[in-house]
Order: structure tokens, then C-alpha cells, then sequence
């Protein structure tokens, strides 16, 4: 219970920092004498959060995982370029269509996790190569914006129950549906497992590969699905609509604001959620305030740093809790501290971060069976005596 | 935990009901009605259109109406349309949905707009205007419409939409509110705009400077095209007609990609120059043909016969090499124009439905006219900026000074 | 694996032995740089003459610099995506401070120096002391700076700094024999390839693939993780910083200058056998990455591909030599399962002879 605890911890802080960014954005709104609760301006911030929240879903899966997509923008233009020709204004056309552009994104997710996977290509570089591809396809075919998308499709983007518009709602309940797969099933614990540590997910017969090519083809459909709602909203397919928002690095930094572990295995969707809404109220002030542009980036890149710096540390300490929940593998916590093999105090040099997330790995302490720190701490022992000359350059 | 992800997932999933249930709710969003077959044509293939190409041919020719001294309230053919229904008293506030300002030539016009946002402002015509920037974002743009449209309490809009079939949808919607709709630079699918503003276009652009270098160039001399990006409609057409004719002459052209990054420019070209003679430079954009002209003198080689733009780095280049040159005008000032035709559609006067502004180069005859007047001006700066006339100038161009 | 083969390569008669190492991934790109530049000769002869390859080196220079720098940011297991913001801003900033005063040359150079180790001081002290992730932290430093400099200059270029600072980027030696022309650029990434083959062979350069192998372990050996680190961002700025000087000669200024150049500068290095996750790689692997992607460019540019099939060929040609790589690598050592106790290859835990420290941390390959 405790681990569960920690973790809504991150999460229940990535809310905390919502409600502040919240009160403080309602205030500065007020100031120009407008709103912040209006149903426009409420409609504004879902609206820009359901592009950009479907992209980071599938991002987050795959950082759970320990890897990245960065092909997400050339998949989202694709998918609604796909769609819109498919379409291609014919109402009887849509379903065919989002299905059509569902297996696309799907094959080129497959193909990502199989360069992950079986080539052993970092997660970086085998999407950013995939990336460049399909960016390469796309100018090669098409000169500008293609197809046409049905009024009844449109809907989709258009419309909305209030001021939430549809598009947020499907969001949301992706996010639900894909929380729920996370938490519930095997798939989940087994990805939050490989992204954890994949070597010892191994040991626990876990398959590896299974769980990382799933996110893959899970990202590449969330962001079909935001090239759905692209396409939607815009009425036409556009090659270049993926590149126009930056959704590759936006959708990693929402994820990471949202508390989960950049290197993998830790990590929420409700958080991810979160990070996505503090961007989109950001977003809104910032243009409610109409603050210039470049400032704008000013100031997204501090809140990246300074937000994530805040609560970054928290994470150290509580990393070494790894898959707890898995019900599947032996139950693991990393918590026991190489004792004995390290000379706390000794060591002029080591940070005192380093000493605390010693400390907190182990409090978290529960039934101990280390296999994950135990690498390093073999390496540590075994030659620690070796590098003489790295102490005397510290 | 457990209990609050079920719960999340409770509510989630009867939002999903609501919404397959309320989907007749009324949205904030009014949809077009007669939509539903309105766009069943795809939008051509081939950036090429030859009745257009044509018109903007023969509009390259014609005489501009209006003020000889303010050519941003001149007009090329225009068909007037009646604006009596806007006509009324008081200071209005405008809307403006800007594409973006991320590249010199945007933030020069922004730079002019501002200013001629003071003239208004002093006059009281305008008391305000609100001005959301889309960063290159289509998905923004729309949304920054929407917005205006519920929140903005706007007494009309001007909008400079990120691409044209995509914003499409927002002006529509826009003009449902039965206030004046100002789109000006890129146009929309939809003629529900009150005035839209342009110079003459792309194809004239590809026109004046394939014909230029034609006439400067024979038969079987190589030219290197140097373009942006692919898929941007402005720059496609101002490719398309110039590729045609340049294959009309005979001319042989390679076309590349740079971004306008100069140390692109100069690789390319440096490239094309290993490969072989060049005599000709055209370009789709003119930031960064500097580059292109020093890889020609790092190389060696003589100069080539060029189109740049009315840029100033490129017309300060083009004077200290004396190099045969021609710098076509993607008219700057029509940045100007928009406020000053929701003066006059509040005022109820006549605006042309399609406001087409003249757009002629800027030739050898009056390089030294356009440098004298831009003197101290950045590189960076447009030369037919046309604000000389207004309170803040020179300083506020030389500063850039950027709201 | 030694890792002087580069040096093999670009000087005397080594053939032999690189035939030895073309199995080795980064032997392999040596022979994929050879074939494309073999191609590109093939294609234009003149290529091959030695005015021609100065002016190839000196059009390289900025990329290779920024690869140099990258490569010490990745071996330490880190990402540096301000990389292109810097460029940038170093650009812009020579643009409107030094204008056409040429006394203002060196000044403004010191400034901007003085900014690079600023940003590379920030990037890796919220990345070691305040523990968050480098590609978060760059990430987010690459907006302040592009978006802080844009502002600041009002976007549009002021002008081309003085010729005197240009000279540096543009120029060179002039009417020397054979050569003609020997650029400046081309002694200033000389310069920097020995510095960065130099501090990568001291303490400190082995300490930081140390680091990306496993800094846990380093730590317990008593280096300092953050000091070693941040040096590490240090260096990397200001490799940024120089390729602005640089560039600011080659091509002028402009905003657009130095944009995508961190995606290009960690491609360089990833094609040069440099691991993303640290822990393994060499500067002369990342030099020579830079070299492959830039003739790779070139060949494109002396085909006729079209202009847009080119960003498709770069990201094919990346995937495949990972790949490789991984390949070649994973059937060397054959799945560590505890791999603390296996013995490694020495030149993968370090630039220079075999290192003493033989730190593991499990597959890092597959793991990151």
C-alpha cells in the first residue's frame, strides 16, 4: 500500500501543480476582465488538449517501456492524410477510413518495435530514422493538403456537450481504457516490468520483446487517432500538420511533467494527463495575456525544467521501487543498499543526492529479493579499488 | 489508487455515453449546414492552374487603381462589394488570428501592422485589437478562431490563415457571427470573407522571374532553384510557373529544398558549382540568397544571373557585386491594409471583394531608390514595407520592435 | 577494438588492418564513408582534388564540431538537444553585436564563450544536482534560448557580422601549394579533434564513459558524477559555440542557421558508433559519423534524387547502421546475463589503451 501511496504521490502532485497553474492563470485572466471559467475559454483549453493529450497517451507507453517516439508527427500527418483521401468527402466512406488509417498507424508501430526489438536499435534513433521516412513519403507524394473529410466526421472535431468537446471525452476514455490496460492487465505489468529493468523482467520470464512492440504500435495509434482528430478539424488531410505543433518533443515533455520516468518503468497515464493539461492552460493564458510568441517558448521551456526540477527529486528516491504490482513475476524491491561494500563518509565527492537515494531505496524496503541493484552492486565491489586515478581527477 | 482509477474510468466511460447520447446537443460550435457535399472534390494534384496562371499574368500589366502615393490602398481589378450592412458609429475592436511570426518577412508586417494599429487607435476608429499567433499551427489557428468567436467580443476579424484548405472551416464559422471577415496574405476556400487581401500572387512571382532570367540567360544555361519547403500553396505556385516556363526556353533547372537555411543555400549551390557551371539562381524566398551569391565567390565563379527578394541583405549584395539581379516583392505592406479596409467597412464605404495588391520587382532602375529609402534598416527587413509615412519611423523597423 | 583505426584511415596505409575491422561496426562506416566518398568522386572527379576536399572539410567543420561536443554529452549517457538553439543563438548574437566594428570582434567573441559555458553550466547542473533528465532540461533550455534570443533580436537578421569575424568561418590560408587554400575551419576543427582526443584519453574522458556505463558505480569508486558531467554539457556548448563562429563566416546570419543541428550532431554520432545511453564510443567515431552524414548529403546533392526522397534515405541509412551495429555487438558478447563478471572489450569502456576500470552495468544496448 505504501508503494501505492508513492506513487499517486507524483501523480497527485502533477494535480497539485494543475490547481496552481489553474489559480494562478484564473487570476491573471481576471485582470484583463475576462473569465477563465467561461465555457469558451474552457472549450479552448480541452481543445488543446486533445491533440496533444492522444499523442502522449502512446507516449507514455512507450517511455514506460525505456523508449521514445519520435515519428509521432509524420504518423499523426500520414493518418490524416490517409484518412481524408479515404474519406474523400463520402459519408458511408468514414468508418472504412478510420479503420483503413487505424492499421496503417498500427504497421508503421509494428515496424518501429520490431527495429526496437529484434535490431536492438535505440528507441531514439530507430524512430527518428522511421520518422525521417515516412517525412521523406510524405513530401515525395504529396504538395499540400489532400482529401476531404465528410461533415459527419467533422463532428468529431467540431462539436462539443457544453463546453467539452467530443474529441476531450474519446480522450479521456482512451486514457481510461489505456490506464485500465496498464494497471489490470499483463500486458501492463509486463511492460512496466521490461521498461523497469529489462534484464531482470527476463530472469522473470518475461517476454521482452512482446510488451515494447505493443507500445510502439500503441503509440503510433494514439497519434493516428490525433491525425484522426487533425483531420477532422481541418477538413483535409495535411502533410505537414504532425511537424506544425512539435508533437514529438511536446507529447515527451508532457509526459515527463506528468511524473513518469523518463528512463522507464515508472509511471502513470492519469499523470501524463495532467502534464497535458498544465501545457494547455499555459497555453491559454499565454494567449489570453497575448504575450509574444517567442516569449511563449520562454517561458513553456522553464515551466519543462523548473516543474519537472520540482519534483524530479521525489522520483530518485522512489525509484528503486520497481513493478511491485506484478503479479505475475517474483515481487521485487530494490531497496537493499550495498551495505557494508560502501564506505559512506569516505567519499569526499558523492552527492548528497546519491546518499538520499540510497536512504530512500531503503526505506522502501519490503520483502527483499535484490536482483535489481545487484549488478550494480557487484560491479561496484568488484572494482572499486580499480580506477585510482578518477579519484584523484574528482 | 486502485479505487481512483476506477473511478476515473467510471466517469470517463459515462462521459463516452453522454456523448454518444448527446451528440444533438447544440454545440458552441454552430456547423455549417449545407456542408455536406460542399467539398467533394479533392484539391488538384499539380500546384499548376492555367486560368489562374493566366489572370495573373494579365494582372501583372494592369495600372493599379487608387492613390499613387499609397500603395496599400491601391487595387487591381477591383469588382466593389457593398459593406452598408457594417456601417456604424464608434471605436471597434478587432480580432486578428495570425498565422505566426516566425520569419523575417512576417515580422516585418507585423512590425507595420502595429504601427498603423497606433494611427487607427489615435484616430479612434479601432480601440483594440486582440491578436492570438498559431505558431505555424493549423490545429491552433482553428482553435484560436473558435475562440474569438465565443470569448473575443469582437466587433470583426482579421484573419492571416496558416494554410488554405484547413482554415477553411474557422472563417466559415467566422463569418456566421455576421461580423466583417478580413483574410488577407493566404486565401481560404470560401468567399464569405468581406474583402480578401492579397497581392497579385504566386504565379505572378514565378512569372517575372523565370521571364527575367529567360531574357538574361540562352538556351541550354542551367539554373539552380532554391526553394523553402515542399507543399506551402504561396510557394508551390510561385515553382509551378516558373518551372513551366523555364522548360518552355529550354532552360535546364535543379530544384532543392534548403529551409531557407543559409548554410544549406551555400552547400547546395557550392555543390552544383563542383558539378558544373551555373548561370542562374532562382529563389522562392529571399532570405538567405546571400549565401547562395558567396558560394559563387568562394568558388570563384562569375556571378550568376539572380532572383532573390526585395530583402535587404540581398538587395545590399546585389549592389556591391553589381551582378545582374532582379528582386521580385511578395508585397510586404498589405499588412497595412487590413485594419485600413475595416475602417472603411465600418465606415460603410466600398471594398473590393478580392482586394489585389500590386506586387512589382524591384529592378536594377530603382535598386538605388529602395536602399536610400531602407537606409539603416536591418538585413532582415523588407524593402516595399511601406510605412515611411507613419509615426514610428525609422526607429521602431530598426529596432524591430515587436509587441 | 582499437580505436585508432580513424586515424589509421585518414593517414597512412592502414589498409590491411581496416580490412581486418570492416566486420566492426565502427569499422563499417569507415567503409561506408570511403564508398560515398569514392561515389562522390566517381560522379565528379574534381571532387578529389585537394582545393575541392579543403572546401568539403571546411563545409563540415560545424557539423563535426557539434558531434564532437554531442559525443561527450551521449557517451555520458545524456542528450544535448540545445545544441541547434546555441548555434543559433551564437549566430545571431555575433550578427547584432559585432556589426561592421571590427574591433568589437574579439569582445563579442569572448561574450559569446562566456554564453556557451553558461548554458552547458545550467544544462548539466540541473541534470546532475537537481535530477532532471538531460533531454527534458535541454529540451527545455532549447526553447529559453531560441525563443530568448528571437525576442531579443526581434527575429529578423541585423546583418552579417564584420568581414574580420567572418574570415574565421569563410577564409583561410591563401596561396599555398597544391592546396591553394587551406580554411581556417579546417585548422579550427583540427584543433578541436586533438583537444577532444586529448581530454577523452585523460582522467576525465574516461570517467565520463565510465559515467554513461554505469555512474552508480563510478560514484561508489569515489569520481564525481556531477562535476564529470557537467564538464561533459560544458564542452558540449561550447562546441556549439564554435560551430556558430563558424557558421556565422560560412553561410552569414540568419535565424535559420543552426536549426535541427542537435538531430543531426546526435546522428552523426550515432552513425559513428557512439551508443545512445553512454558507456560506449569514441570522439574519432563521432568525427567520423559527421564526415558520413555530410558526404552522404553531398552524394545526394551529386545524384539526382529528388530534393525530397533525402530525409527518407537519412533515416533508412541511420536504422541500418544501428542495426548493424547492435547486430555485430550483441553476437561479440553474447547476452551478458551477469555481466558484471565477464571480461569486456577494453575499448569500449574507453577512448584511449584499455582502461583499468571495467565497469558493466548489464546490456546497455538493448536496455536503453
Amino acid at each position: 500500500m505504501k508503494t501505492h501511496l508513492r506513487r499517486l504521490d507524483t501523480t497527485a502532485l502533477v494535480y497539485l501543480a494543475l490547481v496552481g497553474v489553474l489559480i494562478i492563470s484564473a487570476v491573471l485572466v481576471a485582470t484583463t476582465g475576462r473569465s477563465f471559467f467561461s465555457p469558451g475559454n474552457i472549450r479552448d483549453i480541452l481543445t488543446g488538449m486533445s491533440v496533444l493529450g492522444f499523442v502522449a497517451i502512446g507516449q507514455t507507453l512507450v517511455i514506460l517501456g525505456a523508449s521514445l517516439d519520435l515519428s509521432v508527427p509524420y504518423v499523426m500527418s500520414l493518418a490524416s492524410l490517409v484518412a481524408a483521401q479515404t474519406m474523400n468527402g463520402n459519408d458511408a466512406m468514414v468508418l472504412p477510413a478510420v479503420l483503413l488509417t487505424l492499421v496503417v498507424t498500427a504497421c508503421i508501430g509494428l515496424a518501429n518495435g520490431l527495429i526496437v526489438t529484434v535490431l536492438g536499435v535505440h528507441g531514439f534513433v530507430a524512430t527518428l530514422g522511421v520518422g525521417l521516412m515516412l517525412k521523406g513519403y510524405l513530401d515525395t507524394n504529396y504538395q499540400g493538403t489532400e482529401g476531404s473529410v465528410p461533415w459527419s466526421f467533422q463532428l468529431f472535431g467540431a462539436t462539443g456537450i457544453g463546453p467539452v468537446p467530443i474529441s476531450t471525452i474519446v480522450m479521456l476514455a482512451l486514457a481510461g481504457l489505456v490506464g485500465f490496460i496498464l494497471v489490470r492487465t499483463r500486458f501492463g505489468h509486463h511492460l512496466f516490468a521490461v521498461g523497469g529493468n529489462s534484464e531482470v523482467a527476463r530472469l522473470s520470464g518475461v517476454r521482452q520483446r512482446l510488451p515494447l512492440i505493443g507500445a510502439h504500435i500503441g503509440s503510433s495509434v494514439c497519434a493516428g487517432l490525433a491525425g484522426l482528430l487533425l483531420a477532422s478539424r481541418l477538413g483535409v488531410g495535411s502533410p505537414t500538420v504532425g511537424s506544425q505543433g512539435s508533437y514529438d518533443l511536446l507529447s515527451i515533455a508532457a509526459v515527463v511533467l506528468g511524473g513518469t520516468v523518463l528512463m522507464g518503468g515508472r509511471g502513470s497515464i492519469w499523470g501524463t494527463i495532467g502534464g497535458v493539461a498544465i501545457f494547455a492552460v499555459l497555453d491559454n493564458l499565454m494567449s489570453v495575456m497575448q504575450f509574444n510568441p517567442f516569449l511563449k517558448d520562454v517561458i513553456r521551456g522553464l515551466v519543462i525544467i523548473i516543474a519537472v526540477a520540482l519534483y524530479a527529486r521525489r522520483r530518485v528516491i522512489a525509484r528503486r521501487i520497481r513493478f511491485i504490482r506484478s503479479p505475475t513475476g517474483p515481487i521485487i524491491a530494490a531497496g537493499s543498499e550495498p551495505n557494508g561494500l560502501e564506505p559512506n563518509g569516505l567519499e569526499p565527492n558523492r552527492s548528497e543526492a546519491d546518499i538520499s537515494e540510497a536512504a530512500g531505496a531503503h526505506n522502501g524496503t519490503g520483502p527483499v529479493l535484490d536482483q535489481e541493484s545487484a549488478p550494480d552492486q557487484e560491479s561496484a565491489s568488484g572494482h572499486r579499488s580499480a580506477p585510482d586515478h578518477e579519484r584523484s581527477q574528482g | 489508487m486502485r479505487t481512483g482509477l476506477r473511478s476515473a474510468i467510471g466517469i470517463a466511460g459515462a462521459a463516452a455515453l453522454i456523448a454518444l447520447a448527446g451528440c444533438t446537443t447544440d454545440p458552441s460550435v454552430e456547423p455549417a449546414e449545407a456542408e455536406g457535399g460542399a467539398q467533394e472534390e479533392a484539391p488538384a494534384e499539380e500546384w499548376f492552374d492555367q486560368e489562374v496562371y493566366d489572370q495573373q499574368f494579365k494582372q501583372r500589366e494592369v495600372v493599379p487603381e487608387g492613390p499613387e502615393d499609397k500603395p496599400y490602398l491601391q487595387m487591381i481589378n477591383p469588382e466593389m462589394g457593398d459593406t452598408s450592412e457594417f456601417k456604424s458609429d464608434g471605436g471597434k475592436k478587432m480580432c486578428f488570428a495570425n498565422a505566426s511570426i516566425s520569419n523575417p518577412w512576417r515580422q516585418t508586417g507585423w512590425i507595420t501592422m502595429n504601427e498603423q494599429l497606433k494611427e487607427l487607435k489615435k484616430d479612434g476608429v479601432i480601440t483594440e485589437m486582440e491578436t492570438r499567433d498559431a505558431q505555424d499551427n493549423d490545429d491552433t489557428q482553428i482553435a484560436d478562431i473558435d475562440y474569438f468567436i465565443s470569448e473575443g467580443n469582437c466587433d470583426g476579424f482579421i484573419i492571416s490563415p496558416n494554410s488554405t484548405a484547413a482554415i477553411t472551416p474557422a472563417v466559415e464559422r467566422a463569418c456566421k457571427t455576421d461580423k466583417p471577415v478580413i483574410v488577407f496574405d493566404r486565401g481560404v476556400e470560401t468567399d464569405c470573407a468581406v474583402t480578401f487581401i492579397h497581392p497579385i500572387g504566386g504565379f505572378a512571382w514565378g512569372i517575372d522571374t523565370a521571364q527575367f532570367l529567360i531574357d538574361n540567360l540562352s538556351e541550354g544555361d542551367k539554373v539552380v532553384a532554391l526553394r523553402i519547403l515542399p507543399g506551402v500553396d504561396v510557394l508551390e505556385q510561385r515553382w509551378a510557373a516558373a518551372d513551366k516556363l523555364f522548360d518552355e526556353a529550354g532552360i535546364e533547372v535543379v530544384d532543392y529544398f534548403t529551409e531557407g537555411d543559409p548554410a544549406e543555400i551555400k552547400k547546395v549551390v557550392s555543390d552544383e558549382l563542383a558539378k558544373g557551371d551555373v548561370q542562374g539562381i532562382w529563389m522562392d524566398a529571399g532570405d538567405g540568397a546571400v549565401s547562395a551569391v558567396e558560394a559563387f565567390e568562394d568558388a570563384g565563379k562569375d556571378y550568376p544571373v539572380m532572383t532573390g527578394e526585395d530583402e535587404l541583405s540581398f538587395l545590399r549584395k546585389w549592389k556591391d557585386t553589381e551582378m545582374t539581379a532582379l528582386a521580385p516583392v511578395y508585397t510586404n505592406f498589405q499588412w497595412r491594409t487590413p485594419l485600413l479596409a475595416a475602417e472603411k467597412i465600418f465606415k460603410g464605404e466600398e471594398v473590393p471583394t478580392e482586394w489585389v495588391l500590386p506586387q512589382s520587382p524591384i529592378t536594377a532602375a530603382d535598386l538605388d531608390e529602395y536602399l536610400d529609402r531602407n537606409e539603416g534598416m536591418p538585413d532582415g527587413h523588407y524593402a516595399k514595407f511601406g510605412g515611411e509615412d507613419m509615426a514610428g519611423f525609422p526607429q521602431v523597423w530598426q529596432d524591430r520592435v515587436i509587441p | 577494438m582499437n580505436p585508432r583505426i580513424p586515424e589509421t584511415h585518414l593517414g597512412d596505409g592502414g589498409l590491411r588492418q581496416l580490412l581486418r575491422r570492416a566486420a566492426d561496426p565502427r569499422g563499417a562506416v569507415v567503409i561506408l564513408l570511403i564508398v560515398i566518398l569514392i561515389a562522390i568522386v566517381v560522379l565528379n572527379p574534381g571532387f578529389a582534388e585537394p582545393g575541392a576536399l579543403m572546401r568539403f572539410i571546411q563545409r563540415v567543420s560545424p557539423v563535426a564540431i557539434v558531434a564532437i561536443g554531442q559525443y561527450f554529452v551521449i557517451v555520458s549517457g545524456e542528450f544535448d538537444l540545445s545544441m541547434g538553439a546555441v548555434v543559433t543563438a551564437q549566430v545571431m548574437t555575433a550578427g547584432y553585436l559585432i556589426g561592421e566594428d571590427d574591433s568589437k570582434t574579439v569582445p563579442v567573441l569572448i561574450i559569446m564563450l562566456v554564453i556557451g559555458v553558461v548554458v552547458g553550466l545550467v544544462n548539466g547542473l540541473v541534470t546532475t544536482l537537481l535530477k532532471v533528465p538531460s533531454f527534458i532540461v535541454t529540451l527545455g533550455t532549447m526553447l529559453v534560448i531560441h525563443g530568448g534570443v528571437m525576442w531579443w533580436t526581434g527575429g529578423a537578421a541585423t546583418g552579417n557580422p564584420a568581414e574580420s569575424f567572418r574570415q574565421l568561418g569563410r577564409g583561410g590560408i591563401e596561396g599555398l601549394p597544391i592546396l591553394d587554400l587551406l580554411p581556417y575551419a579546417v585548422l579550427i576543427l583540427l584543433a578541436v579533434t586533438v583537444f577532444a582526443v586529448w581530454i577523452s584519453r585523460r582522467p576525465f574522458g574516461r570517467t565520463v564513459v565510465a559515467i554513461g556505463d554505469n555512474a552508480q558505480a563510478v560514484s561508489f569508486a569515489g569520481a564525481n558524477v556531477w562535476r564529470t558531467k557537467t564538464l561533459a554539457f560544458v564542452l558540449s556548448s561550447l562546441a556549439a559555440t564554435v560551430a556558430g563562429v563558424l557558421l556565422a563566416g560560412y553561410a552569414g546570419v540568419h535565424p535559420s542557421v543552426g536549426q535541427g543541428y542537435e538531430f543531426t550532431a546526435i546522428t552523426a554520432v550515432v552513425l559513428g558508433g557512439v551508443v545512445l545511453g553512454g558507456g560506449r564510443g569514441t570522439v574519432l567515431g563521432a568525427l567520423i559519423g559527421a564526415f558520413t552524414l555530410e558526404s552522404l548529403f553531398t552524394l545526394l546533392n551529386f545524384t539526382a534524387v529528388p530534393a525530397t526522397m533525402r530525409d527518407a534515405i537519412q533515416g533508412a541509412i541511420i536504422i541500418a547502421a544501428v542495426a548493424y551495429s547492435g547486430v555485430v555487438f550483441a553476437k561479440k558478447h553474447k547476452r551478458p546475463t551477469t555481466s558484471a563478471n565477464e571480461p569486456r572489450d577494453p575499448g569500449t569502456t574507453s577512448a584511449g589503451a584499455p582502461s583499468p576500470i571495467q565497469l558493466t552495468g548489464g546490456d546497455g544496448a538493448a536496455r536503453k
